[in-house]
């Protein structure tokens, strides 16, 4: 039996605008996978700890009020923390693109703009899941 | 003893949830290391919660949890949604409802899709509840919708099972299946803030004096209003009493027997189809079979016993 | 529209038209499409005829600007008397960067301020919150106190200019401040103008920065309404906004039907309280946005506008200015692509051209740079110059309405009038507006739209210039706004010293005094004020409410 793809879709902080979390959410079923979606304001130890429950693969952040650096980076230092090393971390939203580089570095391995095509994104996971 | 069960049986979070990826994937190791968690079963009280959509049965088990919480029980919880039976993916919502419990860790949340095909998802969930069990839960929970039959055998595994309906759905009691509300040792009437609670209370009452007459319990049907966090304590003393009732008439050992035999019966079953459809040496004759049936060369019944008796010999 | 025997004819010659030119034609060279739709997925025909609009009855229907049902527009000279307020929503940082930046606008020729907060604020949150991680300055700018008003308004001429705060969930608090700085600097309240959104619906709908559950948000919005009319009569007490339902992904007939419903709501609600509809019905305003399908959205607004006419009347409004449905447009952050930046300038200037031939009061036109940061000073003035070539260059403003009795407008007009009923049937049968908040009804159609535009878009079936067609690998050259690093800790330093300075048992009281006020059913207006005043904090006073009036968590999402 093919394993599922579990992914955790989380919107960390006080943003509120769920449309591309929603549509990533919805792409990633409509190509199979699993996701867990958690809903607003969401904490890093919220989401680490809901993504160690859920036994996801990916946790799939969504940000768009320009706080990434702060937000994405406090989910990565967690799992890092707990020794978490097998969960792929991608995050989108309004992100500069000199923000790219920093975020790839702490472990949020895909970052996804505005206009990308959510196939990208499913490909990114399918690709780049860890086990 | 597998190293994964021991820390199993230490509540430890992760090894928790990875076993029970193990056991939603039908995987080879998991047989193993159930042998070692079954001694380890039976303390957990199960509670099955069934309803239509957006009868707020997150919202219910929200609260029962931080009740349950309030009283120092640790408690699992397994949230089934529906798969998608085009995609095969699955949008899980529930916890959406539960997020306040995601950092309490007495608590311990699952979402589940329903991953359809042949009934794999009640033998899943029959070592979910045991996996949580054993960790040392004291009160598991299961959440499903009251649709299709799958979702219907699922909640039987439950030691006390709810069923919850709104008011104002129209006939509410129509919309879900008959089968469910048949499974119902405690009705809960959710949002009974909003107009028609009345009705709905009556509809309910009325269909359990037509169903209950040979019972020496009669279903208690309880309002509440979730978000409000009301009549909660009301449910949760309802449902204290339907466990003494169960020890007391001797049924709650006779019901967690029939829970075995469904078990067993289910595990049986899946390995037989598995073996039979999975096997390489046996698809070709299945299909060859399927074809000639189609061709009316051979009947169902015939092809059936051509199957098992390659099996049973 | 016009008399039987001329549309007989108008119908034969049409039938013979579609024979004998057009489908031959087709037939040979195919349309570029098999089906053409717009936006809401409303099929458009390849021609609009008198026949299309033969229902209408000019009078009944059109009529005249400034007159019922107010479709050709609110006021009798429209933009020939006066233009439009260009209003550009704009925030960052502390209140003084963005002190700076509101001089600098209006020094190029802005004419009304419009005030973006960040994320803590627009929740209710202090700077120092630990709810405000990493948000400080974000996407607006942040106001904590009385204080960071004062310096956010410091040399700025409240008595003359307007001012727009997009603020809902603490808007009454944020109002008082707005009230308090204009008393400290000796300007009667009465005198001073603006807008303060304060429309929690479409927050529970679509934009999701909610503080209380629906009834005690709603309470508070009509305390506003009330004290208003009677205390700050020239200030709008409510912009009742389509624009994050559109930005959430809803079309243009959902933005329409789901905004129209919820300000039905919101006068139903006043009504219930027992203010008079006439009393308060001329201060709602509304927002919408400007997205891309031009005639969709001009259509858009002329039939918001007849629509609110009708309903009001229905609910028992006398007085013309009460059935004027006023409105501010901004174009649709949602549609700026990230790819190549520089187009958004011709995208953002078709959506601008879409909101002002639909006779809007008031516009933001959003900066080129925007999906990728906050606009930078050059984008915002490009965006702010595209506004005054559009009323001073190309002559669109010489008449009224021009487009009006165009067949394809007015036929769109008009079906886009009928979709909204639908719209208000389906909602009424779930209870009405809040009930289908509840139940998610809003949330899934929307969610269901923005799902099946973007599956459009990958699949190549909607183009999107520089996103899926006339693509481009190009670096980046648009320089990003930079932010003062050492905002955060200023606004928090100021936020210790306030606390340390102030008359803390006056505030204490004050306080308290609300959080009674709010267990009853007085209008709270007074209490905000007080505590305002006394310089306590944004997060103090809402925690004092959020005690009562509990937080609201939306419903599951599917």
């Amino acid at each position: 039996m093919e394993r599922k793809i579990r992914v955790l879709v989380a919107k960390p902080g006080l943003d509120g605008h769920d449309r591309g979390a929603k549509i990533v959410a919805r792409a990633l079923r409509d190509a199979g996978m699993e996701v867990v979606y958690t809903g607003l304001h969401q904490t890093a130890e919220m989401i680490v700890e809901s993504a160690v429950q859920e036994d996801v693969d990916v946790i799939g952040l969504s940000l768009l009020s320009g706080a990434h650096m702060t937000l994405f980076l406090d989910v990565t230092q967690l799992l890092k923390k707990k020794g978490i090393e097998d969960v792929l971390v991608v995050g989108g939203g309004i992100i500069p693109e000199e923000d790219v580089p920093k975020l790839k570095k702490a472990g949020v391995t895909g970052v996804f703009g505005p206009g990308t095509h959510c196939e990208e994104i499913v490909e990114f996971i399918r690709k780049n899941v860890k086990r | 003893m597998n190293e994964i069960v021991a820390k199993v049986l230490k509540g430890d979070a992760r090894s928790i949830a990875r076993l029970i990826t193990l056991a939603e994937n039908n995987d080879p190791d998991v047989m193993s290391a159930m042998k070692d968690i079954h001694p380890h079963t039976g303390n957990a009280y199960v509670i099955g919660i069934t309803g239509v959509m957006g009868s707020g049965k997150s919202t219910l088990i929200y609260e029962l949890t931080r009740e349950y919480r309030q009283q120092g029980l640790k408690v699992g919880i397994i949230a089934i949604d529906p798969t998608s039976p085009f995609s095969g993916g699955a949008l899980l919502g529930d916890r959406v409802r539960m997020m306040e419990l995601a950092t309490d860790d007495g608590v311990f949340i699952r979402s589940m899709g329903t991953r359809g095909m042949l009934g794999g998802l009640t033998s899943a969930v029959y070592d979910v509840v045991e996996i949580l069990d054993a960790s040392g839960k004291d009160i598991v929970m299961v959440e499903t919708v009251g649709i299709g039959q799958a979702e219907v055998d699922v909640i039987k595994i439950a030691d006390t099972t709810l069923v919850v309906l709104v008011p104002g759905l129209g006939d509410s009691i129509q919309t879900i299946k008959a089968g469910v509300m048949e499974i119902a040792d405690i009705f809960v009437v959710n949002k009974a803030d909003r107009s028609g609670v009345e009705q709905t209370i009556a509809e309910i009452e009325s269909y359990i004096d037509i169903a209950n007459t040979d019972r020496d319990r009669k279903t208690p049907v309880l309002s509440t209003i979730a978000k409000e966090s009301k009549g909660i304590s009301e449910l949760i003393y309802e449902i204290d009493k339907h466990r003494e009732y169960l020890k007391k008439t001797k049924r709650f050992d006779a019901q967690r027997r029939k829970r075995y035999e469904a078990e067993l019966v289910e595990i049986i079953r899946k390995r037989l189809m598995d073996f039979i459809f999975d096997e390489p040496k046996f698809t070709g004759k299945v299909e060859s079979l399927i074809d000639q049936m189609s061709k009316k060369e051979v009947d169902p019944y015939t092809a059936a016993d051509e199957i098992l008796g390659k099996i049973l010999k | 529209m016009n008399d039987k025997e001329e549309l007989n004819q108008v119908k034969e010659k049409r039938t013979l038209w579609e024979k004998n030119c057009y489908s031959k034609l087709v037939k040979d060279n195919p349309e570029q499409k098999k089906k053409f739709e717009n936006l809401s997925w409303i099929t458009i025909k390849n021609l609009y005829t008198p026949e299309d609009v033969a229902h209408l009855d000019y009078i009944k229907d059109l009529g005249f600007p400034g007159e019922y049902p107010f479709l050709r527009g609110i006021h009798s000279t429209m933009y020939r008397g006066r233009l439009w307020t260009m209003r550009m929503f704009s925030g960052f940082g502390g209140a003084e960067e963005t002190n700076k930046r509101y001089k600098y606008l209006l020094e190029h020729g802005e004419t009304g301020l419009s005030v973006a907060f960040d994320y803590p604020t627009l929740y209710g949150y202090d700077t120092d919150d630990p709810h405000s991680r990493g948000e400080f300055g974000k996407c607006g700018v942040a106001v904590s106190s009385l204080k960071d008003m004062e310096i956010l308004f410091r040399g700025i001429p409240v008595d003359k200019i307007t001012t727009s705060m997009t603020i809902n969930g603490p808007a009454a608090i944020i109002w008082a401040m707005y009230i308090a700085n204009a008393e400290n600097r000796g300007i009667n309240k009465r005198g001073i103008g603006g807008t303060i959104q304060n429309d929690i619906l479409k927050e529970y709908i679509a934009q999701k920065s909610f503080i209380f559950p629906p009834e005690p948000s709603m309470r508070l919005i009509i305390d506003t309404f009330e004290y208003g009319f009677k205390e700050v009569p020239r200030w709008n007490t409510i912009s009742i906004s389509g624009y994050h339902i559109r930005e959430a992904g809803a079309t243009a007939v959902q933005e329409l039907a789901f905004t129209l419903g919820d300000g039905l709501e919101y006068v139903k609600a006043a009504m219930e309280r027992g203010l008079k509809i006439d009393d308060f019905a001329y201060r709602l305003s509304f927002f919408f946005n400007a997205h891309s399908d031009f005639f969709e959205e001009i259509a858009k607004y002329r039939a918001a506008r007849r629509i609110w006419a009708r309903e009001l009347k229905k609910l028992g409004a006398k007085k013309p200015r009460s059935l004027l449905m006023r409105f501010h447009t901004q174009t649709a952050g949602v549609s700026l692509t990230a790819q190549q930046p520089e187009i958004n300038i011709a995208r953002v200037t078709l959506q601008a051209l879409s909101a002002i031939l639909g006779g809007t009061q008031s516009l933001h036109t959003n900066s080129m740079d925007e999906a990728l940061a906050l606009p930078s000073e050059k984008a915002s003035r490009i965006a702010l110059r595209t506004q005054q070539i559009i009323a001073e260059e190309s002559g669109v403003t010489n008449t009224i309405d021009p487009l009006g009795g165009s067949y394809y407008v007015e036929w769109l007009t008009d079906k886009m009038e009928e979709e909204t009923y639908k719209y208000f049937d389906r909602a009424e049968k779930l209870g009405g507006v809040l009930p289908a908040i509840e139940k998610g009804f809003y949330q899934r159609e929307i969610a269901e739209s923005a799902y099946k535009y973007q599956k459009e878009i990958d699949e190549n079936n909607r183009v999107i210039v520089g996103v899926n067609k006339y693509k481009m690998d190009e670096p980046l050259s648009i320089p990003i706004l930079e932010m003062d690093e050492k905002g955060e800790q200023r606004q928090i330093n100021r936020l210790k010293k306030l606390r340390r300075e102030r008359n803390q048992s006056k505030v204490d009281k004050n306080l308290d005094r609300l959080g009674k006020a709010a267990e009853g059913d007085e209008n709270l207006m007074p209490y905000i004020l007080d505590c305002v005043h006394a310089y306590a904090t944004l997060g103090e006073t809402c925690n004092v409410l959020r005690e009562v009036f509990g937080e609201y968590t939306e419903p599951a999402m599917y």
